[in-house]
C-alpha cells in the first residue's frame, strides 16, 4: 500500500502524518483500520528501562610520547582494552573498583560504568588512569588525566541486547527479601515487579519484526542510530498469544548510535541495591504503516499484552521453568495484580511516562522532516530459539 | 483543640542527658511521633518528630526546649525527592509505606511526591535506581 521510499518523500516534505503507538489505537478505532492505514505514514514506539548490555567504544586520542594501553579505569571503573592502542569498551554493569558488592548485603552499588557513562553523556570530567608493558613504540607505562566527551575522538555506544520484546514480572515466594534486577521484593510475594513500555513498546508493536530488523533507524537517546543484529538471547520461537505478541522475553535489539550527540537526560546510571550498576536507556522506533497488518499491529493495547509472572525466590535462580500464570500489562499499570485470589502491589523499571515522552519526541522529529525512515536490509531470523549452557564435568 | 507540628529539634552539642521526650508527654500533655533520631552523647544530634496537642501546650514545651539550649527548627523536610532525577520507572511506590511516592494518574504513569505523607522511613534512599531520593541530613 506504501512505500519506505513514499512515506521518506512526505516526511522530507514534511508532509507526514504521525502518530505515537498511543494514539493510534484511539484514531484507529475511530476511523477503521483501513483508513487508518491510508491516513498514517509512522507511529512512533519508544521505551525508556535499564538496559544491562550496554556500553560504548571510547577512542582517547594518543599522548605523546605514545602508549598502548593495556588496562584502564574511567573514574576508576575498569575498561576493556584488549583492542587496538587507545580504543577501550567501557560496559553499563561494570563495577567501580573496590567497590565492596554484596560482602555487606544487600550492597549499596552506588556507582559503576553506567554512572560513568552518564556522565560522559552529560559533558562531565572524568579521569583515566591507564597502565601498559611498554615497547619501542609505545613506550609510556601510565597516565593519569583527565577527560571530558570532546576531548575522545570518538564515542560510539554499541548495545548487544537493548529493548527486550517482553519481559518477566517478578515476586518473591520466600520468606526473605531478595534484590533482583526487577528491584527489591518482598518475602511472602507482597510486591511484583515489571518493566515494559507495553503498548508504546518498539517490539510489542511489531511483534513478527516485518518493519525492525537489521539496519532500521532508531533514535537512540536522542542520537541517530540503527539496529545492528537481532540482540543477544534473540528467540523468535516463543510462547506468543493469539494477536502474535509474545508472552516472555522474545526479540532483542543490538543497537549503536553515536554517543556524542545524545542527550543526557535518556541516558541514566542506574544502581539496585543487592543487585548492581546498568544503564538506563531511551530508545524510540518509528514503524512505517506500509500497510493494514502493519497498521493493525500498532494497535496493540495494554490488556491484550500478557507478561509471565515467575518466582525469583526459588524458580528463576534454580531455572526450574515454572512459571505463576500470566497477567495483562492493563493490570500491572493499575498498581495490583491478582495472583490466585491474592492482591500484590505492582512497580516497574521502565518508565512508562519517559516513553510517551520520547515516543512525542520521536513523533515531532519525523513531524518536522528531520528523521527518516530505513528499510531493514536483513529480516530477523523467524524461527531462533534460545540455548542453555550445559555444565560439563565432574562438578556439575 | 489538638494541633499537629513537625518540628526538628537540634542539639548543638552534649544536651542529651534529659529525658526530653518523657518530659513533653508527662508534663506537656504532648503526643510524639519520632520520625527520626541521632542522639550521641558529646556530639552534635537531632530529633525530628511530630508534636501533637493544643498550641498552648506545644508553644510552652518548645520554650521549655529553648531554654536547654536545643534549636527548634520547623518545616523540615528530611526527604528531598529531585524531580528532574526522577524518571518516574514507578519501583518505588510499592516500598513507599505512606504513599508519599505515588502516581497520581495512571494513564501517565508519573511518579509524584507528598512531603506531608512522608514519615521518613528513607526506605526511597535505597530504592530508587536514579538516585532521586537524598536526606537532607
Amino acid at each position: 500500500m506504501k512505500t519506505y521510499d513514499e512515506i521518506n518523500a512526505k516526511i522530507e516534505a514534511k508532509k507526514a502524518v504521525v502518530l505515537t503507538a498511543e494514539e493510534i489505537i484511539g484514531y484507529a478505532e475511530k476511523k477503521g483500520v483501513e483508513a487508518a492505514a491510508r491516513e498514517v505514514d509512522v507511529v512512533t514506539t519508544a521505551t525508556f528501562g535499564p538496559m544491562c548490555s550496554s556500553g560504548c567504544f571510547l577512542n582517547f586520542g594518543h599522548a605523546r610520547p605514545r602508549m598502548r594501553i593495556t588496562e584502564a579505569w574511567l573514574d576508576d571503573v575498569a575498561v576493556y582494552s584488549g583492542i587496538a592502542a587507545v580504543d577501550a569498551y567501557l560496559g553499563a554493569t561494570q563495577l567501580r573498583h573496590n567497590d565492596p558488592a554484596n560482602m555487606d548485603y544487600p550492597g549499596e552499588f552506588r556507582f559503576g560504568g553506567g554512572h560513568v557513562i552518564e556522565k560522559l553523556v552529560a559533558g562531565e570530567k572524568v579521569q583515566l588512569f591507564a597502565l601498559s608493558y611498554g615497547t619501542d613504540d609505545y613506550p609510556r607505562r601510565e597516565l593519569r588525566t583527565w577527560i571530558t566527551m570532546d576531548d575522545l575522538n570518538q564515542a560510539v555506544m554499541v548495545n548487544p541486547r537493548n529493548c527486550y520484546q517482553n519481559y518477566n514480572v517478578a515476586v518473591n515466594s520466600s520468606d526473605r527479601p531478595i534484590y533482583t534486577y526487577l528491584g527489591m521484593l518482598k518475602p511472602g510475594m507482597r510486591n511484583a515487579g515489571y518493566s515494559s513500555a507495553g503498548q508504546l513498546s518498539p517490539l510489542l508493536n511489531d511483534p513478527l519484526y516485518r518493519t525492525i530488523g537489521v539496519g532500521t533507524a532508531v533514535w537512540l537517546a536522542g542520537a541517530w542510530g540503527h539496529v545492528y543484529a537481532p540482540g543477544t538471547q534473540f528467540a523468535s520461537l516463543c510462547a506468543r498469544g493469539p494477536n502474535d505478541v509474545p508472552m516472555e522475553g522474545a526479540g532483542t535489539l543490538a543497537l549503536t548510535g553515536d554517543m556524542k550527540k545524545m542527550r543526557s537526560r535518556f541516558v541514566r546510571g542506574v544502581r539496585l541495591v543487592g543487585y548492581g550498576v546498568s544503564l538506563a536507556l531511551g530508545v524510540g522506533i518509528p514503524i512505517p504503516i506500509l500497510d493494514e497488518d502493519v497498521l493493525r499491529r500498532t494497535t496493540v493495547r495494554d490488556r491484550d499484552i500478557f507478561a509471565t509472572v515467575i518466582d525469583y525466590g526459588k524458580d528463576y535462580p534454580e531455572r526450574n521453568g515454572k512459571t505463576l500464570g500470566r497477567v495483562s500489562y492493563e493490570e500491572l499499570k493499575s498498581g495490583e495484580i491478582n495472583l490466585g485470589g491474592v492482591r500484590v502491589e505492582t512497580g516497574s523499571m521502565s518508565s512508562y511516562a519517559m516513553a510517551q515522552e520520547i515516543s512525542q519526541i520521536l513523533k515531532d522529529e519525523i513531524s518536522r522532516g528531520e528523521f527518516l525512515l530505513s528499510p531493514p536490509m536483513r529480516s530477523f531470523p523467524p524461527d531462533q530459539s534460545m540455548k542453555s549452557l550445559e555444565i560439563r564435568g565432574r562438578n556439575s | 483543640m489538638n494541633t499537629t507540628r513537625k518540628v526538628l529539634f537540634y542539639f548543638p552539642r552534649s544536651e542529651t542527658d534529659k529525658p526530653i521526650v518523657y518530659r513533653l508527654v508527662k508534663e506537656f500533655d504532648l503526643m510524639v511521633n519520632i520520625f527520626r533520631a541521632k542522639v550521641t552523647p558529646e556530639e552534635e544530634g537531632y530529633l525530628l518528630l511530630d508534636l501533637t496537642g493544643t498550641e498552648e501546650d506545644i508553644r510552652r514545651a518548645c520554650d521549655w526546649i529553648r531554654s536547654l539550649g536545643v534549636q527548634i527548627r520547623e518545616g523540615v523536610k528530611g526527604v528531598r525527592w529531585d524531580e528532574d532525577r526522577c524518571t518516574s520507572c514507578g519501583n518505588c511506590v510499592t516500598h513507599c509505606p505512606t504513599r508519599a511516592l505515588f502516581i497520581p494518574q495512571r494513564s501517565s504513569m508519573k511518579v509524584s511526591f507528598d512531603p506531608n505523607q512522608c514519615i521518613e522511613c528513607m526506605n526511597c534512599l535505597d530504592m530508587c535506581p536514579f538516585g532521586a531520593c537524598s536526606s537532607v541530613f
